[in-house]
């Protein structure tokens, strides 16, 4: 079931350069467990749409299936959502974008839709290099069948059941520079100040942007053992965070300064190491990319931020070399070549 | 000996090595035949594999105008030795083997009822030409060369074709002409009156054309205004996008731009095909896939999304042989229950079944406005026969004052004018069909979240049973909408008065009328017809088989999926249904039905003595 909020609109509300506030890029109430790190995610969805002053309605959102794929209804109602089927967003929003260039699409999906059941469309929809901003909410556990690990989960790590993941993970990352993506960053939920700026550049960013956002799940993946866990819950307290509903005890944000490393005490004492990309790092070389990822994980840290960067990429539509104007606006008059040529073609085969 | 001897009415078979470039050596010869104005049916009868194996080729002759398989052969031209003694073997008796009599033949070819021509193919081709990749290539044109003779088929037409052929490369042409006047001159030598087979130029055909439904399809497509092809390379459906492609780069450029009116993108698999198809239709393209029957399986998964969501698509599937991987390369009609009830789940889809070039064309096109109209997945179901064959077929035509019908969306107009509130599953004018919006049409009106899963007429999510049930009981109410809309069935009542009846539809169809004639000129046993063009059934289908005491269902599948589906879908009683099932992989042949229905009233000999004795 989803609610739609009441209409309030608090009349000193920042406004963006269209005139609209925060709250006109918002969705329904999340139905997700409170504290999600996808709530979290959502937020800087609507913060990156509010403050590039999108028009909602030009933007469209497509997912696949599980507990990420169901954030597009919590973020720009105004928009047409579209929730396909598991590990299919990536097929679907290539069409969608085949259809009307001038659109702006975002994919959301997961660490289940992405690296297990939708693997293939992933890599091909980087491979074609699709006009779309892919954020994957990561937190290395199957929430909405109640916590199985998935791909990404780390070796060793082990969620609520208690038993270590006994197979390699999967780095969506690494991977995806790997198969030739243009723009890859990894984000971390409970880091707004580092996430939203990452998903406007997304947005601003010709050809398939990839975000691999670590997402944690608050109700299976929330132990000690577990390497994309909060246990340490950290009371949140940003009072100005008037458009968020869900209750905010459980969910952690972080603050650091640029260029620092930081450390997210969990509830029982683990820690997870983020680390934000040194100023300096080459993020526009494949090959550094991916030493740069190797380097940090062979230290025991996870490297955030933009990773890779190819700004020079073509998109589908310019490798198709298909017409500036969208598709889905063409009538008869483009299309149909009529019967005096259809009678040539008749004559060509007597 | 009886030798055969018939003039414009028999079929020659093409034993050949796959590969070794003797399509184009036949279809010379099919298409020879073609431009004489003779009814002409070729079929390539070919293995999964680029080059060695053994390859078949049929060319039927009718004056009559029967384009099915016929079934026998009168004339052999056996020039692979893999299956020369098979060849040798399925002549009928009176016919005639051609053969290369370079090498002679062993001593297990002692049949007196049949005429060996022995042509000396590799002696002549190595004699008369040097280059050793020419040769392959040449030898299968001095056997043309030699039928020209032997069944006087007019010399020019062949080098008329041959120049057209090459008419930018006439260097290129010159050894095929001088390979066709080998054949022709050693045939008029040593083979003088021995073949009983003739043609004469006729004019049968009037306008028609030779075309292969595939590019049919696609032609249909492009004329329907799709922009957006999803697909995955599948034999036998491949050459349908290929064909898009190459009518695209002729009619859909930019003249300012070089830009392309059209985004083809091969997908990684059957499942994204359809995602993309999927994706582009919401979104307002008109958008399609081709495949087979292997890919159908793959996109189960998102048939249903498309059914339950109220997604426009169009699917061409192009069947093949199944289960599984089955014969790619050989046809069959046997995806009809895994089409009209894809995906898991209460599913039905609309299905259409041309039977000629022109149907492909012809139903591609209305697939379209058939899936825009009623927001749902529409699957044309050709096959291998009909896909890949070149067929005679009426010209193809357009109506020019035709426009496109996108069914019911609203614009950012029509929203704002329009009163109270939209819901996108709203059926409002209790058709089934509610409206629609494409993404970014108005600012603030028309926006909704598609969804797979229950949802209510406002798109948002429910689990409330009677919610999900007033959905699932609509799509019914649009299913019968639906069935005013699909094209309607052709029925020959030959008889009014007669208790049997024959349904069939797609390539059966040719075959079928073929050998009904031929029942009731040989008994005087008129059976009337139905072939279908369309599920769901209308009711002119029931009142056909209420009509009749007992209906042949002719179709080539096994288990007689179309019988299923009457009884499923159309109540009709299955003792009445008498299914004559062919699933060897081939065409059916008009000789097959003939057997099989001569068999059902052999069986039951009541039937057809009171039906000669009391109408005749």
């Amino acid at each position: 079931m989803s609610t739609e909020k009441p209409v309030f609109r608090h009349p000193q509300a920042t406004r963006n350069t269209l005139g609209l506030t925060r709250k006109d890029y918002e969705g329904a109430v999340s139905t997700l467990c409170a504290g999600c790190g996808h709530d979290s995610t959502t937020n800087a969805i609507i913060q990156a749409c509010f403050e590039l002053a999108v028009e909602p309605h030009r933007v469209v959102k497509l997912s696949g299936i599980g507990c990420s794929s169901k954030t597009p209804a919590y973020f720009l109602s105004r928009s047409h959502g579209f929730n396909a089927v598991h590990g299919r967003m990536p097929s679907v929003a290539t069409g969608a974008n085949m259809a009307n260039r001038e659109l702006l699409y975002i994919g959301i999906s997961g660490d289940g839709d992405t690296a297990s059941i939708g693997m293939g469309q992933f890599a091909h929809a980087l491979r074609r290099n699709l006009n779309l901003n892919y954020i994957c909410m990561n937190n290395g556990c199957y929430g909405l069948t109640k916590g199985q690990d998935s791909a990404t989960a780390d070796f060793g790590s082990a969620g609520k059941k208690g038993v270590p993941n006994p197979y390699s993970s999967i780095d969506l990352c690494e991977l995806a520079i790997g198969l030739g993506a243009s723009f890859v960053a990894r984000g971390f939920s409970g880091d707004k100040q580092q996430l939203v700026p990452l998903i406007m550049g997304a947005f601003a960013h010709q050809g398939l942007a990839f975000i691999d956002v670590i997402s944690p799940c608050v109700t299976f993946n929330n132990t000690a053992t577990s390497t994309k866990s909060y246990e340490y819950v950290r009371e949140h307290s940003e009072a100005t965070n008037t458009f968020d509903f869900i209750p905010l005890q459980q969910e952690i944000l972080t603050h650091y300064p640029e260029g620092t490393s930081q450390e997210v005490i969990m509830h029982d004492g683990s820690i997870i190491h983020l680390h934000k990309a040194e100023a300096g790092l080459t993020i526009t070389s494949r090959r550094k990319a991916l030493d740069n990822l190797e380097e940090q994980k062979a230290r025991g840290r996870l490297l955030t931020g933009l990773l890779y960067i190819n700004p020079e990429s073509k998109d589908t539509h310019e490798i198709i070399n298909s017409t500036l104007r969208p598709l889905n606006s063409l009538g008869e008059a483009d299309l149909c070549p009529g019967n005096a040529a259809l009678q040539q073609i008749n004559a060509g085969l007597r | 000996m009886n030798k055969i001897e018939r003039v414009n009415d028999f079929v020659v078979r093409f034993a050949n090595v796959n590969g070794s470039g003797s399509a184009s050596a036949n279809n010379l010869f099919a298409k020879a035949l073609f431009r004489l104005g003779v009814p002409v049916s070729p079929k390539n009868i070919f293995p999964s594999n680029i080059q060695g194996l053994p390859t078949w080729y049929e060319v039927r002759v009718s004056e009559h105008g029967y384009l099915g398989r016929r079934g026998g052969y009168d004339m052999v031209v056996a020039v692979n030795g893999q299956t020369l003694l098979q060849d040798y073997r399925e002549l009928l008796p009176g016919g005639y083997f051609i053969y290369d009599s370079t090498k002679e033949l062993s001593a297990d070819f002692t049949r007196t009822d049949i005429t060996p021509i022995g042509i000396p193919l590799t002696e002549l081709c190595n004699e008369a030409f040097d280059h050793p990749k020419l040769r392959q290539l040449l030898k299968n044109i001095i056997y043309v060369g030699s039928l020209s003779f032997l069944i006087d088929l007019d010399f020019a037409i062949l080098t008329e074709a041959i120049e057209r052929q090459f008419a930018k490369k006439p260097k290129l042409g010159e050894p095929n002409i001088k390979a066709l006047e080998i054949g022709y001159a050693y045939a008029k030598e040593h083979y003088h009156g021995t073949c009983r087979l003739r043609v004469l130029r006729t004019d049968k055909l009037g306008a028609d054309i030779l075309l292969d439904g595939n590019s049919a399809s696609a032609l249909g497509a492009i004329y329907a205004g799709a922009t957006v092809a999803g697909w995955y390379p599948i034999t036998p459906s491949t050459s349908i996008v290929e064909a898009f492609e190459k009518y695209a780069a002729k009619f859909r450029v930019e003249k300012e731009t070089g830009r392309r009116k059209v985004a083809i993108l091969q997908a990684e698999d059957e499942l994204a095909a359809l995602g993309i198809v999927i994706g582009a239709a919401w979104n307002g393209a008109r958008a399609f896939t081709a495949t087979s029957g292997p890919g159908i399986s793959l996109m189960n998964e998102f048939l249903g999304l498309a059914y339950f969501a109220e997604i426009p698509a169009v699917l061409i599937d192009v069947q093949r042989v199944g289960p599984s991987t089955g014969m790619p390369t050989r046809t069959q009609q046997s995806d009809l229950l895994s089409c009209a009830y894809a995906s898991h789940g209460d599913t039905k889809h609309i299905l259409l079944f041309p039977c000629d070039p022109r149907e492909c064309f012809e139903l591609t096109a209305d697939a379209f406005d058939l899936a825009d109209r009623l927001q749902t997945p529409v699957i044309v179901m050709s096959d291998l026969d009909l896909g890949m064959n070149e067929h005679v077929s009426p010209p193809l035509s357009w109506d020019d004052s035709r426009r496109y019908d996108r069914g019911k969306v609203l614009s950012a107009d029509d929203l704002e004018k329009r009163q109270g509130k939209w819901g996108r599953y709203l059926d409002v004018d209790g058709d089934g069909i509610c409206w629609r919006t494409y993404p970014g049409s108005h600012p603030t009106k028309g926006s909704y979240f598609t969804r797979g899963t229950s949802h209510n007429a406002y798109s948002a999510y429910t689990e409330e049973s009677p919610v999900y049930q007033a959905g699932m009981a609509r799509l019914l109410v649009k299913w019968q909408t639906a069935r005013t809309l699909v094209p309607t069935p052709r029925t020959k009542i030959r008889d009014p008065q007669s208790r049997f009846g024959a349904v069939f539809f797609g390539t059966t169809t040719h075959a079928a009328y073929e050998a009904l004639s031929r029942f009731a000129r040989q008994h005087g046993m008129k059976i009337n017809s139905l072939r279908l063009r369309a599920f769901p059934f209308q009711d002119e289908v029931i009142d056909f088989i209420d009509r009749h005491e007992t209906v042949f269902v002719i179709e080539q599948n096994r288990d007689g999926q179309l019988k299923s589906l009457l009884t499923n879908e159309a109540g009709v009683l299955p003792a009445k249904l008498e299914s004559i099932l062919n699933f060897d992989g081939l065409p059916i042949t008009a000789d097959f039905i003939t057997a099989a229905i001569q068999a059902f009233f052999d069986r039951n000999p009541a039937c057809l003595a009171e039906r000669n004795g009391g109408q005749q």
